[in-house]
């Protein structure tokens, strides 16, 4: 009888109570040479097979993240009458960028204990192992800071909208100085800060046309590349020249 | 208007850089030096990755250089055959400066040096230099007007072997000193990001004796193949050549350049020299006032990677 039971939990387990369904704005960003920064709009819905639990909180947390990089972060100090680097710590792997939306304050929609182990909060998804530095933690704290400066980290607390418990949107906005590479969108679902389900999707960012065409011809010919750049100049200098002493006559 | 630049990575104005390259432009015209010393901390401010910027405006110094030195052939006021002598020993300087400039990248220090570069060559010569001119204009005041002939002192310059006659220049010197010269001028143009016209103008007026009215012209003509050189080392080694961002520049740069010359023609030599002198000054002075001023922001992030 017992054996039965548990084969019938067996069974009914990988159906999950509460799950995401999602939607975006758009699958890729493009990096033309007028781009000026993108809003993806993160939309969806949680499907469920059974009535709304009533006992416990639903939140939604939606994070961005682009290519992880490692960075140097240094710190200036007085030496001899001025201000230079004087210590470095090496972060192995950053972000370079993220931004965590939440359907209500981090506090109620996580845990501690989940954002360990998923990594959701900036300073939990900033790896730095064997800093030798004294007071290494000053380090990701100026890296976060300087980065949350540059819009390129962004906490947004409550801006999650969450409609009757079952639809959610969050429109997160990439600012223009982005990094190349796959952006990897990141949606959890937790009740009472735990996380229930979770979903990863994908977005793509790529310069394109002329962009893209100037940065492979830089890395791949770039002898071909530092010629043309020349030729340019060379040409532009001729051309002002000429032009002028057209006007002079 | 924003432009998205595809090497640096980041959106700028159009407009802004265009402004830029035309008021750069200008003071490079006028004064016959490539305007880097000015752009390069320019562009930083305006969040150009350093190692970028500094790429780029040797490209940008190409273009400004060429369009101003085809206006002072025409007036023939180009001494080839110096400028050729300042050339060899700029492209030795320049390829010693790389291997100097990629040690202390090593070292993990290289923008302090730089900055240190600027401070103690942008002091000694802005100071000289508004000194000297302060002189020639007080002499000229007492003369009625006009400056009386200044007869070139023998200094140890003239005692030098492997002599060479400089007929545009009017000059019969050892071909030493102007070799030194551009050694100098291309470890300062591959580690400042600078054409050099900076140190190498009052090096010609004052150690080398050239008269100011070829020293613009002739400067140019060395400044350009220098920096090409600079800017073909920097884009196959280190791929840091925005070819949009120098394109925008040199718009604003060759039309200024332009403008810049025909403003130098109609002024006096030494209201020339005293201006270029306190411009020299004033990018001294803010950047000293960096280095000892606390900054704002104590953390800097730079490029990781263990290789």
């Amino acid at each position: 009888m017992i054996r039965l039971f548990a084969l019938f939990i067996l069974l009914a387990l990988p159906a999950k109570a509460e799950e995401i369904v999602l939607g975006l704005s758009r699958d890729q960003v493009a990096i033309t040479a007028t781009f000026e920064g993108s809003d993806i709009l993160v939309f969806g819905a949680i499907k469920r097979e059974a009535p709304i639990p009533d006992e416990s909180d639903l939140g939604v947390i939606v994070t961005v993240m682009g290519p992880n990089e490692p960075v140097i972060v240094r710190r200036k100090d007085k030496r001899l009458g001025i201000w230079v680097n004087t210590d470095e710590v090496e972060v192995d792997a950053a972000p370079s960028f993220y931004a965590v939306a939440t359907s209500a304050p981090m506090r109620e929609v996580l845990k501690d204990v989940e954002d360990l182990r998923y990594g959701i909060t900036i300073p939990r998804v900033i790896r730095s192992v064997g800093a030798v530095v004294e007071d290494s933690a000053s380090f990701t704290r100026a890296l976060i800071r300087i980065r949350a400066g540059e819009e390129l980290y962004q906490v947004l607390e409550g801006a999650v909208d969450l409609e009757q418990e079952t639809l959610f949107r969050t429109a997160i906005s990439l600012p223009a100085n982005l990094t190349e590479g796959e952006y990897e969108a990141h949606i959890f679902l937790t009740r009472d800060g735990k996380v229930i389900d979770e979903y990863i999707t994908y977005i793509p960012v790529r310069k394109v046309g002329l962009e893209r065409w100037l940065y492979n011809l830089a890395h791949d010919n770039a002898f071909l590349y530092g010629l043309m750049s020349l030729a340019i100049a060379i040409a532009a200098g001729w051309g002002a020249s000429a032009a002028f002493s057209l006007l002079r006559r | 208007m924003q432009i998205y630049l595809p090497i640096a990575e980041v959106s700028v104005n159009a407009f802004l850089l265009l402004g830029l390259g035309g008021i750069v432009g200008i003071l490079s015209g006028m004064f016959g030096v490539g305007g880097g010393f000015l752009m390069t901390p320019l562009l930083f401010f305006i969040g150009i990755p350093p190692a970028v910027a500094v790429a780029t405006e040797a490209n940008q110094i190409v273009a400004s250089s060429f369009s101003g030195v085809l206006a002072h052939l025409k007036r023939k006021t180009v001494d080839l055959k110096m400028g050729t002598v300042l050339l060899i020993g700029g492209l030795v300087g320049s390829g010693l400066g790389i291997v100097l400039f990629n040690y202390l990248k090593s070292l993990g220090q290289v923008e302090l040096l730089v900055q240190l570069c600027y401070v103690v060559f942008l002091g000694m010569i802005g100071t000289l230099m508004f000194f000297e001119s302060l002189k020639a204009i007080r002499r000229a005041g007492k003369a009625g007007g006009t400056a009386p002939p200044t007869r070139r002192k023998h200094n140890w310059v003239h005692n030098l072997p492997l002599k060479m006659k400089f007929r545009v220049s009017g000059l019969y010197i050892s071909v030493i000193p102007p070799l030194m010269v551009g050694v100098l001028v291309g470890v300062l143009a591959a580690i400042m990001g600078v054409g050099g016209g900076f140190i190498m103008v009052p090096a010609m007026i004052y150690l080398l004796g050239m008269p100011t009215k070829v020293v613009v012209g002739t400067s140019l003509f060395q400044i350009i193949f220098v920096t090409a050189f600079t800017t073909m080392l920097h884009a196959t080694t280190n791929y840091t050549v925005d070819v949009v961002l120098a394109v925008l520049l040199l718009v604003g740069g060759v039309i200024g350049a332009q403008i810049g010359t025909r403003i130098g023609v109609k002024m006096k030599a030494e209201q020339l020299r005293i201006l270029l002198a306190l411009m020299v000054l004033a990018v001294c002075g803010k950047l000293a006032f960096d280095l000892l001023v606390q900054p704002a922001e104590l953390y800097s992030l730079g490029e990781g990677g263990h290789s």
